[in-house]
């Protein structure tokens, strides 16, 4: 098992002909993901390595079944693919892009839930489930299946998470960046749910990082909800208060959204919080007792 | 991004808020017009991207054409932590009996945008919302169908009791949300929506913040930039597309990725280290981005080591390690570089870093310690 994403999915990458779009489809191809249609408006008719494009992400879903949508399309265009991909019958929609207006992403969000729709980000990496299939833009070499679930709001940091992993033999079930934007699809307690319920899972790693209260809540629903373990890591406890890090949600506002806040709610969860990445395998082994 | 007062009254106003009368002046005898034109106590305000304005002596009432000279020659070319007043906005002090807040956020948790009002007006809405949380009402919005006429008019009642008071809050707090969505708002509040002792609704105070992802569709509110108060360093990141904020340390630090460039901080921290900046060169990476950062960096002169820690994913490191090579073909950095990159086309960028007798390091850690280290040495 893994969560939301296996080797059944059937794959349509939007943007498939664009520079980042066709590069990451020849590694998620590379990586063993099914992908069976691409759309470029105005190129319907064309192959991009033997993958079929279409015009819409409704034709591609009915000629050739995709039940997955990653999007790799330029900000400006990229609400309007979203909201296609949504209402197009696939059930699982990645937007990669970033930098798409908050107030779109949340009319997005909103069919999303109305159709049964799982949207992941916007501005995120993706997922992948090790072994089985990638939809997004990691590093796939990376990875390696095992019962470690990782949920993260960032996406190098991420990698940078499953690298230590690897480093120390311990493989991923599924490994999922959320994105850092304030509005997004799935958020830290549609994974850890996921992940409670997924049988391949025996723990799990959520990054997370200043601002909002995404870890407060985290925290409390692992106190109520999780029988697994969880160990965390947050990013920014040196980042100054009122500067924005990057990410539109990272940042430390009326003295809310620290680090400390994060790691104090999720050490009365009972959750360990790394000081450094390298020493989250660590922390794991303990939590499973070996 | 951040518009002054000014401008966002300029766009209340266009979407039928009533806004007392105003002008901006950057001249103190225009300011005497204004005031004589208004023909009443009028309030002198410093337009600069920061708060406690008041505080600082920026905002005066004049209740004459006098007074509001004087107090703009004091005003226009004062300090306010760190910026300079190059304008004052001049409008008329309208009397309050009562003051209100309402505004409206983005809410992560509903994913909505979330109206508050409260009966607390005129004062910090955070600090309202610490001590007296049951005095801010909350709304969430439903972004399809905006916000009816009965959930402004029940948003109104909460305010204030007299039936054609509640009427014109709620005219308000239609318009608000109009404005809010109209200008692609991550946040916009009227703190204080004033009522006069003749029962008339003014919003006084206005503040909008902008979501920088949606200003493509907004090139009128795009050209209110301000760009007093934003450093050489900081348009110049802004414009080739990094995220950078200065800090006080001396390990400079060039990352892809904000959570990466944070906990890279952190971890420079760990090692005994300060560091001295946060950038994120962000996704899709060209060699003009790297030369920007390293550009950036190198004009920091508290900055004593720098590390480039790079995990390829849609960023590919042999993009990287070119523009790295290009950087340093130009001119001699002048300060010990550590580099790591590892991820997408890593191996390539290995090839291209050997070719110019450069090496990655393996980990994140072995990079930040050595880089700490160095920095040490150099001081």
């Amino acid at each position: 098992m893994s969560i939301f994403l296996d080797e059944a999915t059937r794959v349509c990458v939007q943007g498939i002909t664009g520079r980042d779009g066709s590069f990451h489809t020849r590694a998620m191809v590379e990586y063993g993901t099914n992908v069976v249609a691409g759309v470029t408006p105005g190129k319907g008719g064309q192959e991009m390595d033997g993958i079929p494009v279409f015009n819409t992400v409704r034709e591609a879903v009915d000629a050739t079944n995709a039940n997955a949508t990653i999007i790799f399309v330029p900000a400006k265009f990229a609400a309007g693919a979203a909201m296609e991909a949504v209402e197009s019958g696939a059930k699982l929609v990645v937007v990669v892009s970033e930098g798409v207006p908050t107030l779109d992403v949340a009319k997005i969000y909103k069919r999303a839930k109305e159709l049964g729709v799982r949207m992941i980000g916007p501005n995120c990496p993706g997922i992948i489930s090790p072994g089985k299939s990638k939809l997004g833009i990691m590093p796939g070499s990376i990875h390696s299946q095992g019962g470690i679930g990782v949920v993260s709001r960032s996406g190098t940091l991420t990698y940078e998470v499953v690298d230590s992993l690897g480093r120390a033999g311990m493989g991923q079930s599924s490994v999922i960046g959320i994105g850092g934007d304030p509005i997004i699809g799935t958020n830290f307690i549609d994974a850890l749910e996921a992940f409670e319920k997924d049988h391949e899972t025996e723990a799990v790693v959520l990054i997370g990082e200043i601002g909002g209260t995404d870890e407060e809540q985290a925290a409390e629903f692992i106190k109520a909800k999780m029988t697994k373990p969880v160990v965390s890591f947050i990013a920014g406890r040196t980042a100054p208060p009122g500067k924005r890090m990057g990410h539109a949600g990272a940042i430390i506002a009326g003295g809310k959204g620290t680090a400390q806040e994060k790691m104090d709610a999720l050490a009365a969860a009972g959750v360990p919080v790394a000081d450094r990445p390298s020493e989250i395998p660590g922390l794991l082994k303990t939590a499973l007792g070996r | 991004m951040k518009i002054h007062e000014y401008q966002a009254r300029g766009i209340l106003s266009e979407y039928g808020v009533p806004i007392p009368r105003f002008e901006v002046v950057d001249d103190p005898g225009d300011a005497r017009r204004v005031a004589e034109e208004i023909g009443r106590m009028v309030v002198v305000k410093a337009q600069v991207h920061v708060g406690g304005r008041g505080k600082a002596g920026g905002v005066k009432l004049a209740k004459t054409p006098d007074e509001a000279e004087k107090h703009a020659t004091a005003i226009l070319g004062m300090d306010i932590k760190g910026l300079t007043v190059e304008r004052v906005m001049v409008a008329d002090a309208v009397d309050i009996e009562s003051e209100y807040y309402v505004g409206i956020v983005v809410d992560r948790a509903t994913k909505r945008p979330v109206y508050m009002v409260s009966a607390a007006g005129g004062v910090d809405i955070e600090e309202v919302a610490a001590t007296t949380p049951e005095r801010i009402h909350k709304h969430p919005v439903d972004p399809d169908k905006g916000l009816s006429t009965a959930e402004a008019q029940e948003l109104a009642a909460k305010l204030d009791t007299r039936p054609h008071v509640v009427r014109d809050i709620a005219v308000v707090v239609e318009k608000l949300y109009d404005a809010f969505t109209g200008s692609d708002a991550s946040l916009a509040e009227i703190n204080p929506l004033v009522v006069t002792p003749d029962e008339q609704v003014w919003a006084i105070d206005a503040k909008i913040n902008i979501d920088d992802n949606a200003l493509f569709r907004h090139p009128d509110i795009e050209a209110m930039r301000d760009p007093s108060g934003e450093t050489d360093d900081l348009r110049r990141a802004r414009e080739m597309g990094l995220s950078y904020v200065k800090l006080e340390g001396d390990v400079g630090c060039i990352v892809n990725g904000a959570g990466l460039a944070m906990t890279t901080m952190d971890v420079i921290k760990y090692y005994g280290g300060e560091p001295a900046n946060f950038l994120d060169i962000g996704g899709s990476s060209s060699p003009e981005k790297m030369q920007t950062a390293i550009d950036i960096i190198t004009s920091d002169p508290n900055v004593k080591s720098i590390l480039i820690n790079i995990f390829g994913g849609i960023t590919r490191c042999d993009d990287v390690a070119r523009g790295l090579v290009a950087a340093l073909k130009e001119r001699s950095v002048g300060l010990p570089l550590v580099v790591r990159l590892t991820g997408t086309n890593a191996e390539e960028a290995g090839q291209i870093l050997a070719e110019h007798e450069m090496k990655s390091a393996e980990t994140m850690d072995e990079a930040v310690e050595k880089v700490v280290e160095l920095a040490r040495r150099q001081a």
